[in-house]
C-alpha cells in the first residue's frame, strides 16, 4: 500500500527555542488538508541532493484547523539528518511531499478524563489533543517536564490558551514530575498518555501499573527513531540485486531509493506495515523496532526496515 | 466451567491478588468461595483496601462466616442482586484509578455486574471474574428483547412473546446476556422439546 | 449522471427487480467456480463507467425505494440505529464523506455548499434541502450519523479502534443478511464476528484485523461477502426473523427463479480522519436468479458454486432448505463450457 502523497508549501517557519522550530504546512494548490485527530503524525519527504529522506512529525496544530498542518521539530545533531536538513535548509516557501496523517497515538473517546504527560518535545501530539478536548468539552489535565522554561518550547502559549489544564515541572527549578503522587489521584476512567523520553514514558507507566491503571487505559507514543549506524548491504531475492545501506539512511529509505519500496505507514518500528522476510542471514539483525516478539526476533525470519539494520557478511530479503 | 466455543463467549479466570489502590469484590452464594480462595494468596494488607459486596444467597450463615472472617474494610451484605448491583454502581460512582473489581459467582451474576462496572467506567483489565455454581444463562430475546434469567433449558420459551428461542453462544457484555432467536421460524410449531442442559 | 428511480418494494408485495442496465452492472462476487472464504481485499479504486464502481459510495436505481425502506424499518424499530457516546466524532466524519463522495459522484442528485461550519445540503431524489452547522448535532434532525444514513444505501459500522482491536460501537443496520446491531454494539472484531464459521480457525480473521488496523487514510478498501435470500428482502434481521422465516419453504421449482434472489455485499472500509475510527459500509446488492441466468457465464459459475458449496456454509448462509431447487433450476442454464476468469461478463 503506498499512499498517494500530498504537496505543501511551508508558509511560515519560526524559532521557537535554541533547539526548536515550528513550521507550517498548507496545500500548494490551496484548499483544504484532510482533517486529522489528535496524536496523528505526517510523513515529510525531503529531497535532500540525491537523498531522499522521509521523517515522521507529529501533528501540533487544531485538529479542526483544514487550512494547514503545524509539526514542531527538535534539532538532532546526531541523529540521520532528517531534522538537520528541516531546520538549516526548510525556509518559507519551500515545498514538501508529505503522506495523509496516520495515528499511531490515538485518543480513546470514551474516556471520563484524558491526562496527558509530556517530557521535552514529547510536548507536539499533546498539543494537537489539548486542542481536541477543549474542542469537544472533554476533561483533560497537561503535565509538561522539562529541564527549563527555556527547554520548555510552546510551554507559554499552552498556558495562555488553556490556562488551568497546564501544569509545568521544570526539574532545574527542583519541581520535577512526580508520576506516582499524581497517578494516585485520579478519577475513575481517566487514560494516561506520555509522549516525551523513554525513561518518562517507562516511569509513568511503570508507577501507574504499580498503582492497579490496567494497560487499556495507558497510552504512549512509539516511535523508535530510526538510528545511525554502519553501513551494510541487502540482497534482494527476487531481483537479484544488491541495495547498499548509507550510515545515515534507513534500511527502508535505501531500498525506496533504489526503486524497491516496501509498505511504510509509522517509519518508526510500531506499525508493523514494512514487515520484510528474511530469507538467509549471515551476520547478525540489529533489531530496533516495537512489533515483532521475541519469539519471532529469535526466529530471524522477518525484520523492520524502517528501524532496524544489519551487520554481518550478507542479509537475502524476500523483496 | 463451562467449555469455550466461539469467540463472543466469556472465558473466565481464577480470581488473584492484583495491584491496586482499593479492592471490590462481589460475589453470590456460589461465589462466595472464591473470595475466600482467594484470600489465602492475598498479603495481609489487601483486605484493609477491600470492599466486599454479597448478593443473595451469600446471605446464608455457611458463606456470610468465612467473609467476615476476612476482616474488609467494609462489608455489604445485600439480600438481592439488584440490590449488590446497585450499591457496587454508588461505591464506582466515587472510585479513582487503582480500583480493581472482582466477581465471582454465576454468569448472571458476573456479567451484570461487569456491566455496572463498565458503565461507570472501569476497563475490562480492571476486572477479573470466576464462574462459580449453577451454568444457567441470562437470555436476551432478539424479538421483543426481554430478558430471561436463569435460563437452564434448550430451547427455551420467551416470557415476553412467548416465541420458543434457540440460546445462541453468542453473548454480549454490553447486554450482559446470551442471544435468544425463533427456533422454529422457518416452521412454526416444530421447535423441539426443551431440554436441561445449562446446569 | 441522472438516474431514473424504480418505484418498488421489498416487502409486502416484493415488486423489486432489476432494469437490464441494472443487471449488467451487478457485482457478481465470484472469480472462480467454486467458493471458499478469503480476505479478498483490494484497493477501493474508481472503475469504469457503468459499473458499481463509478463512483466511490454507489448510487443506483433502487435509491429513493431503498430509502424509504428503511425508515419504514426504523419506525417499527429504531435500535437499528445507535451510536454510543463517543462516537459522534465519528459520525460528523461519515456525514462529511458521505456528502462529499454522493455530491461528487451524482451532481444531478445532491450538492453541499460549505461555508466554514455553516453547511447547506441538497438531496433532490428525496426532497431534502437543510442548513446546518457542522459539529452541533442540535442543527440536525437525527444524530449526524442517522442523518446521513438515512441518505445513503447499504449499512453501516463505524469501528472504534482501541486496545489493539476495533469495536462496533456504532451503526445504521437494517439490510443485513441475520445479524443484529442491538446484540452486537460494543463487540470487538473477533466478537462480532464469532459466529461465522470455518473462518477463525483459518486465521482469516486475525490477518483482517491486523490489515485493517493499519488502514490509511484516504486509501479505502474493499471486499464482497454474499449470502442468498428469498424475496428480495432488505431486512432480513434476526428481528424479524419470524416474519420472513416462512418463505424459506415458498420456493418451488415454479418460482425460484423469481424468489430466490443472489445477495451481494460491497463491503468497503475507510479510515475517519478526526475520529480515527473505521466506517464499514456494507451495501447489499439484490438479483433474482432468473435475472442472473441472463449473463451465461454467470449462470454457468453460480450453479457450480451453489452445487459444490460445503454443508456447514450452506447452514450458516441459510439455504438448507431450498438449495436443491435452486441447483437443479441453474443446471439447465450450465452446459459444462468452461468460464472466463473475473467477475465480468463476456
Amino acid at each position: 500500500m503506498s499512499a498517494p502523497s500530498i504537496a505543501v508549501r511551508v508558509s511560515e517557519v519560526a524559532a521557537v527555542t535554541p533547539l526548536v522550530k515550528r513550521f507550517r504546512l498548507e496545500p500548494e494548490s490551496g484548499g483544504r488538508l484532510p482533517a486529522f485527530s489528535g496524536g496523528a503524525h505526517i510523513a515529510v519527504e525531503m529531497q535532500d541532493g540525491a537523498h531522499r529522506r522521509r521523517n515522521a512529525f507529529s501533528l501540533m496544530g487544531s485538529p479542526s484547523d483544514t487550512t494547514g498542518y503545524v509539526i514542531g521539530v527538535r534539532r538532532h545533531d546526531n541523529g540521520r539528518g532528517g531534522s538537520r536538513y528541516m531546520h538549516e535548509r526548510v525556509t518559507p516557501g519551500t515545498m514538501l511531499r508529505i503522506a495523509h496523517p496516520a495515528n499511531l497515538f490515538p485518543i480513546d473517546g470514551r474516556a471520563r478524563k484524558h491526562l496527558l504527560l509530556a517530557g521535552g518535545i514529547g510536548i507536539t501530539p499533546l498539543v494537537a489533543m489539548a486542542e481536541q478536548f477543549a474542542r469537544d468539552g472533554q476533561p483533560f489535565e497537561l503535565h509538561y517536564a522539562a529541564r527549563s522554561p527555556e527547554h520548555a518550547a510552546f510551554a507559554d502559549e499552552l498556558l495562555e490558551r488553556f490556562g488551568p489544564a497546564v501544569h509545568t515541572h521544570f526539574s532545574a527549578q527542583g519541581r520535577r514530575l512526580a508520576c506516582a503522587s499524581l497517578l494516585a489521584e485520579q478519577p475513575l476512567g481517566t487514560h494516561l498518555y506520555v509522549c516525551g523520553p523513554e525513561t518518562l514514558m517507562d516511569e509513568a507507566f511503570a508507577s501507574a501499573r504499580a498503582l492497579g491503571w490496567p494497560e487499556q487505559s495507558l497510552h504512549r507514543e512509539r516511535f523508535a527513531a530510526p538510528a545511525r549506524g554502519l553501513p551494510f548491504a541487502v540482497r534482494l531475492a527476487r531481483s537479484g540485486r544488491r541495495v547498499d545501506v548509507g550510515a545515515d539512511q534507513s534500511m527502508l529509505e535505501a531500498l525506496e531509493a533504489a526503486g524497491a519500496p516496501v509498505a511504510s505507514l509509522c517509519r518508526g518500528g510500531a506499525c508493523g506495515q514494512c514487515e520484510t522476510r528474511v530469507l538467509a542471514c549471515d551476520g547478525t539483525l540489529l533489531h530496533a523496532d516495537h512489533y515483532l516478539s521475541a519469539a519471532e526476533r529469535g526466529a530471524g525470519g522477518k525484520v523492520m526496515p524502517c528501524v532496524s539494520r544489519f551487520a554481518g557478511r550478507s542479509l537475502t530479503l524476500d523483496l | 466451567m463451562p467449555e469455550t466455543s466461539i469467540k463472543s463467549r466469556p472465558v473466565y479466570g481464577t480470581l488473584a491478588p492484583q495491584p491496586g489502590t482499593r479492592h471490590i469484590l462481589l460475589a453470590d452464594g456460589d461465589g462466595a468461595a472464591a473470595i475466600v480462595d482467594l484470600a489465602r494468596a492475598a498479603p495481609p494488607e489487601f483486605f484493609e483496601r477491600a470492599h466486599i459486596i454479597t448478593a443473595p444467597a451469600a446471605g446464608a450463615m455457611a458463606v456470610r462466616a468465612p467473609l467476615r472472617a476476612l476482616a474488609p474494610a467494609v462489608l455489604d451484605e445485600t439480600d438481592r442482586l439488584a440490590a449488590a448491583l446497585s450499591r457496587l454502581a454508588e461505591v464506582l460512582a466515587g472510585a479513582g484509578m487503582g480500583t480493581r473489581l472482582y466477581v465471582a459467582g454465576t454468569e448472571g451474576t458476573i456479567g451484570q455486574a461487569m456491566q455496572v462496572a463498565l458503565d461507570a467506567g472501569v476497563e475490562l483489565g480492571a476486572i477479573a471474574t470466576e464462574h462459580r455454581g449453577s451454568r444457567a444463562r441470562r437470555v436476551q430475546c432478539a424479538h421483543c428483547k426481554t430478558f430471561i434469567d436463569e435460563v437452564t433449558t434448550q430451547p427455551v420459551a420467551c416470557s415476553g412473546c412467548g416465541l420458543m428461542l434457540f440460546v445462541r453462544d453468542h453473548y454480549s457484555r454490553r447486554l450482559a446476556a446470551f442471544q435468544g432467536v425463533c427456533v422454529d421460524a422457518e416452521e412454526p410449531g416444530s421447535a423441539p422439546t426443551p431440554e436441561e442442559v445449562f446446569t | 449522471m441522472t438516474i431514473t428511480f424504480r418505484r418498488e418494494t421489498f416487502r409486502d408485495d416484493y415488486n423489486f427487480s432489476n432494469s437490464a442496465v441494472g443487471i449488467r452492472r451487478f457485482p457478481f462476487p465470484f472469480d472462480r467456480d467454486h467458493y471458499m472464504y478469503a480476505v479478498n481485499i483490494e484497493p477501493h479504486v474508481k472503475g469504469h463507467p457503468g459499473t458499481i464502481y463509478e463512483s466511490l459510495i454507489d448510487v443506483d436505481e433502487h435509491y429513493v425505494a431503498e430509502m424509504q425502506d428503511r425508515a419504514l424499518v426504523l419506525a417499527e424499530d429504531p435500535l437499528r440505529s445507535q451510536s454510543l457516546p463517543h462516537m459522534e466524532l465519528a459520525g460528523w466524519d461519515l456525514l462529511e464523506l458521505l456528502m462529499e463522495q454522493l455530491a461528487a459522484g451524482y451532481p444531478a442528485h445532491f450538492e453541499l455548499r460549505r461555508s466554514g461550519k455553516r453547511w447547506r445540503w441538497v438531496n433532490r431524489p428525496l426532497g431534502i434541502d437543510d442548513t446546518f452547522v457542522f459539529g452541533a448535532a442540535s442543527t440536525l434532525p437525527y444524530g449526524p450519523m442517522e442523518y446521513i444514513t438515512r441518505q445513503a444505501q447499504g449499512d453501516f459500522c463505524i469501528l472504534d479502534q482501541r486496545d489493539g482491536n476495533l469495536w462496533m460501537d456504532a451503526g445504521m443496520v437494517t439490510t443485513q443478511a441475520d445479524w443484529s446491531l442491538d446484540f452486537d454494539l460494543g463487540m470487538n472484531f473477533m466478537e462480532w464476528h464469532a459466529p461465522v464459521p470455518r473462518a477463525h480457525e483459518m486465521g482469516v480473521f486475525d490477518r483482517a484485523l491486523k490489515f485493517m488496523l493499519n488502514l490509511g487514510q484516504g486509501q479505502p478498501m474493499r471486499r464482497f461477502n454474499w449470502t442468498m435470500t428469498v424475496n428480495p428482502r432488505l431486512d432480513t434481521s434476526p428481528e424479524t426473523y419470524p416474519k420472513w422465516g416462512p418463505d424459506r419453504r415458498s420456493v418451488t421449482a415454479d418460482n425460484v427463479g423469481d424468489k430466490v434472489h443472489l445477495r451481494v455485499e460491497l463491503q468497503s472500509f475507510w479510515r475517519l480522519p478526526r475520529s480515527n475510527a473505521i466506517v464499514f459500509p456494507i451495501r447489499c446488492y439484490l438479483i433474482k436468479l432468473e435475472e442472473l441466468v441472463t449473463v451465461p457465464k454467470w449462470a454457468r459459475r453460480m450453479h457450480r458454486v451453489l452445487r459444490d458449496l460445503p454443508p456447514d456454509l450452506v447452514d450458516y448462509k441459510g439455504l438448507t432448505r431450498w438449495r436443491p431447487i435452486a441447483v437443479d433450476y441453474l443446471a439447465a442454464f450450465d452446459d459444462g463450457a468452461a468460464t472466463s476468469p473475473g467477475i465480468w461478463p463476456d
